[in-house]
C-alpha cells in the first residue's frame, strides 16, 4: 500500500506542473491580457508598458510561469477587476461552491447508486427498462436547460422554492441548484452502477455468498456492491471536473455568488488574473480529488495494492 | 472510418472463422440470418444487430433529419434568421411563425432550425478530431510500451486534468473570435486523452494475440503490425466512445455558447439563443423552450445512437446481460 501511494504521488508531480503550465500558457501565450484589460479601446502605450512590467509580461514565458506558480504557492494571485486581491474573492466564493458541489455529489452518489442497484438487480425487467429510459432522458438535457426549466417550473410557476439563492447560501438553499447540477451525473452514476451490478451478479463469489445462506441484504452490500463500485468511484473522480464546470452554469442560473459567478465576472470583464487564478485552483482540487480516488481503489480492491 | 462491409481480422493465421474477441456462441447461433454457412465478422454482425434495433432506427432517422436541415435549412424555413422586426418583440405564436418571436423580434422557429448547423458541425468535427488524435496517441502509447508509453500517458493526464468548461473559460475568453473552429479546437485539445486511454487499453489487449506474434515472426515491420493487424482489432472501443461523445460535444458547445465564451453572434446557436432567452423566462417562456427542446432532442438522438452502437459492438454490455 505504501509503495502504491508513493508511486501515485510521484506521478502527480509532472502532471501538476504540466496542467498549471497549460492553463497559464493558454491565458498568456495565446492572447494579450493587457489589451484585454482595455476591451475594445486601444491602450495608451505608456500605460500598457507599465502594466506589462507590473504583471511581468515582459519577462520570458518560463520566468513568467515560475513567478505565477510562486504566487499561487504563496497565496498571491494578483488583483481582480475591482482592485480586490483574487485570494480575497476566493475566500468568499469557495465555501459557497464547495457546499453546492457537496450537495450535488451526495445526491448523485446516494440516489445514483441506489437506483443503479435497484435496476441492476432487476436486470431486463420493466423497472430496469424504465430506469434506463429515464436516465437516457436526463443525460440528454444539458445542465443549463434543466436548470432554467426547474427554476421556472418550481420557482416561478408553482412557487415551491425560492427561484434565487441568498448571498451566503446554506445547504438547504442549495438543494435545488445542487439537484440541477447533479442531474446529468446522477444519470451516468445510475447507468454505471446498473451495468456493473448486472455483470457482477452472475459472478462465482456472489453465487457462493448466496449458497452459504447469507441474507440477501448482506450479499448485496458486502459482496456485490463493493466489487461493483470501482468503475463508479472512477467516474465520480472524473465527474468532479464536470461538476466544477457545471457549477459555473448553475451559479449563473440561480444567482449564487460562488466560484462560477466570480469566473463569469472575470470573463465578462476580461480580467485574466481572476480567471487564471480560479481555474488553476479548481484544477488543483480536481487533480487532488483524482489522487484520492486512486487511493480509494486500493481500499475497495485489494488486488490493486499489490501491483 | 466506419465501413460495415470490411472484415477486419487476423490476416495471417485465420482465413475464416469468427473474428477474435467475439463470444463464440453468439456468432455461430445467429449466422443463419445472413449469408448461410459463412460466419460473419464483427462489423457485419454489428450492422446486422443495428438494423434490427429500434433505438438505432429512431435515432438514425432523427440524425438524418438533423443533418439535412443543417445542410439546407431553407428546405423547411422561408425567413432568414436575421430578418427581425422589433415590433414583434417577444410576440407569441402567430400564423407563419409557429414558435413566436425573440426579444429582438426574430422568428424563433427559423432560428431554431438554423441553429442545428452549429451544433451538428461542432459535434461531428470535435468527435472526429478527438477520435483521430486520441486513437493515434493512445495506439502509439499502447504499442510502444515502456518509456514512450509513460511519457505519452503523462502528457494525456496533463490535458485530462483540465475540465473542458474551465479550460474553455480561459482559452476561449482569450482567443475571443467566437468561431466554430476555436470551439472544436478546445474540445479536441482537452478531450483526446479519454479516447487515448481507451485506445491504449484496446491496443495492449490486441497486442497479446497470437496472430500478432506470428506477424512479427514472419518479419512484419512495427508500423505494419500496428496498422494491419492490431488497429483493426482495437478500433471498436474507440468507435463506441466516439459515437457516444458526439452528443456530449453538442451539449458542451451549447454550454460554452451559453456562458458566453463559445460561439458568438451573428452565428446562430441554440446555446446563444437559450442564454438570451433565459433572462426573459417569465415574460416569454417560448423563447427558451423551443431551442432548449431542439438541443435536448439532438443530444438525445446522438446518445441513443451511441448506446445502440455500443450494444452492437460490445456484446458483453448487451441489455439484460443475457447473451
Amino acid at each position: 500500500m505504501g509503495r502504491y501511494v508513493v508511486r501515485r504521488l510521484l506521478q502527480m508531480v509532472p502532471v501538476f506542473a504540466g496542467t498549471t503550465f497549460l492553463v497559464f500558457f493558454m491565458a498568456h501565450a495565446l492572447g494579450d491580457p493587457v489589451a484585454a484589460l482595455f476591451g475594445d479601446r486601444a491602450p495608451d502605450p505608456a500605460t500598457a508598458a507599465r502594466i506589462r512590467a507590473e504583471l511581468h509580461l515582459d519577462e520570458p514565458l518560463g520566468t513568467q510561469y515560475l513567478l505565477h506558480m510562486g504566487g499561487i504557492l504563496t497565496g498571491d494571485l494578483g488583483t481582480a477587476f475591482n482592485g480586490r486581491p483574487v485570494t480575497e474573492l476566493m475566500a468568499e466564493a469557495f465555501p459557497v461552491t464547495l457546499r453546492l458541489t457537496l450537495v450535488a455529489l451526495v445526491m448523485e452518489t446516494v440516489v445514483g447508486i441506489a437506483l443503479g442497484v435497484a435496476a441492476g438487480l432487476r436486470c431486463g425487467r420493466r423497472a430496469d427498462t424504465a430506469v434506463l429510459a429515464a436516465t437516457l432522458l436526463l443525460i440528454s438535457v444539458p445542465t443549463f436547460v434543466s436548470g432554467h426549466l426547474l427554476q421556472y417550473l418550481l420557482g416561478v410557476e408553482w412557487n415551491l422554492v425560492a427561484p434565487a439563492v441568498p448571498t451566503d447560501a446554506s445547504l438547504t438553499d442549495l438543494l435545488l441548484p445542487g439537484l440541477v447540477l447533479a442531474l446529468v451525473s446522477l444519470a451516468y452514476v445510475t447507468r454505471l452502477t446498473r451495468a456493473s451490478i448486472a455483470e457482477n451478479v452472475r459472478t462465482d463469489h456472489v453465487r457462493t455468498a448466496v449458497a452459504k445462506g447469507l441474507p440477501r441484504r448482506r450479499v448485496v452490500t458486502h459482496h456485490l456492491l463493493r466489487n461493483s463500485l470501482v468503475p463508479v468511484v472512477t467516474f465520480l473522480g472524473a465527474d468532479l471536473g464536470v461538476l466544477m464546470g457545471g457549477a459555473v452554469v448553475t451559479e449563473r442560473i440561480f444567482n449564487i455568488h460562488g466560484v462560477g459567478f466570480q469566473l463569469h465576472q472575470g470573463v465578462l470583464r476580461q480580467n485574466t488574473p481572476t480567471v487564471v487564478g480560479f481555474v488553476t485552483v479548481l484544477v488543483l482540487v480536481f487533480l487532488l480529488a483524482n489522487l484520492l480516488v486512486d487511493l480509494l481503489y486500493a481500499v475497495l480492491d485489494p488486488r490493486i495494492r499489490h501491483v | 472510418m466506419y465501413d460495415p462491409t470490411s472484415r477486419p481480422g487476423p490476416t495471417v493465421l485465420t482465413v475464416t472463422g469468427p473474428a477474435p474477441g467475439r463470444t463464440p456462441g453468439r456468432g455461430s447461433g445467429r449466422a443463419t440470418g445472413g449469408a448461410p454457412g459463412r460466419p460473419r465478422g464483427l462489423w457485419s454482425d454489428a450492422w446486422h444487430d443495428l438494423r434490427r434495433n429500434p433505438v438505432f432506427v429512431v435515432s438514425a432517422l432523427m440524425i438524418a433529419f438533423l443533418v439535412v436541415i443543417s445542410l439546407w435549412p431553407g428546405l423547411i424555413t422561408t425567413h432568414s434568421p436575421y430578418d427581425c422586426d422589433l415590433a414583434d418583440s417577444q410576440g407569441g405564436a402567430s400564423p407563419g411563425h409557429p414558435f413566436g418571436f425573440t426579444t429582438q423580434g426574430c422568428d424563433v422557429y427559423t432560428r431554431t432550425v438554423h441553429g442545428a448547423r452549429a451544433s451538428v458541425a461542432v459535434g461531428v468535427c470535435a468527435t472526429v478530431g478527438t477520435a483521430l488524435l486520441g486513437a493515434a496517441v493512445g495506439g502509439l502509447a499502447g504499442f510502444s510500451g515502456g518509456w514512450a508509453d509513460a511519457v505519452l500517458s503523462r502528457i494525456g493526464d496533463v490535458f485530462f486534468g483540465i475540465p473542458v468548461i474551465l479550460g474553455g473559460l480561459v482559452l476561449l475568453s482569450v482567443v475571443e473570435n467566437g468561431s466554430l473552429w476555436s470551439v472544436v479546437g478546445l474540445i479536441v485539445l482537452l478531450g483526446w486523452p479519454q479516447t487515448a486511454r481507451i485506445a491504449r487499453g484496446a491496443v495492449i489487449t490486441a497486442k497479446q494475440n497470437d496472430y500478432v506474434l506470428a506477424a512479427r515472426a514472419l518479419g512484419a515491420s512495427g508500423p505494419r503490425t500496428l496498422l494491419r493487424h492490431i488497429a483493426p482489432n482495437a478500433v471498436a472501443p474507440v468507435i463506441v466512445v466516439a459515437t457516444v461523445s458526439i452528443g456530449t460535444c453538442i451539449a458542451l458547445e451549447a454550454t460554452l455558447s451559453y456562458i458566453g465564451v463559445g460561439l458568438r453572434p451573428p452565428t446562430v446557436s441554440w446555446g446563444i439563443d437559450i442564454s438570451e432567452a433565459s433572462d426573459q423566462v417569465r415574460n416569454a417562456p417560448h423563447m427558451l423552450l423551443w431551442p432548449a427542446g431542439a438541443l435536448s432532442a439532438t443530444v438525445l438522438a446522438f446518445i441513443m445512437l451511441g448506446d445502440a452502437v455500443r450494444d452492437a459492438l460490445d456484446p458483453r454490455l448487451r441489455r439484460g446481460g443475457r447473451t
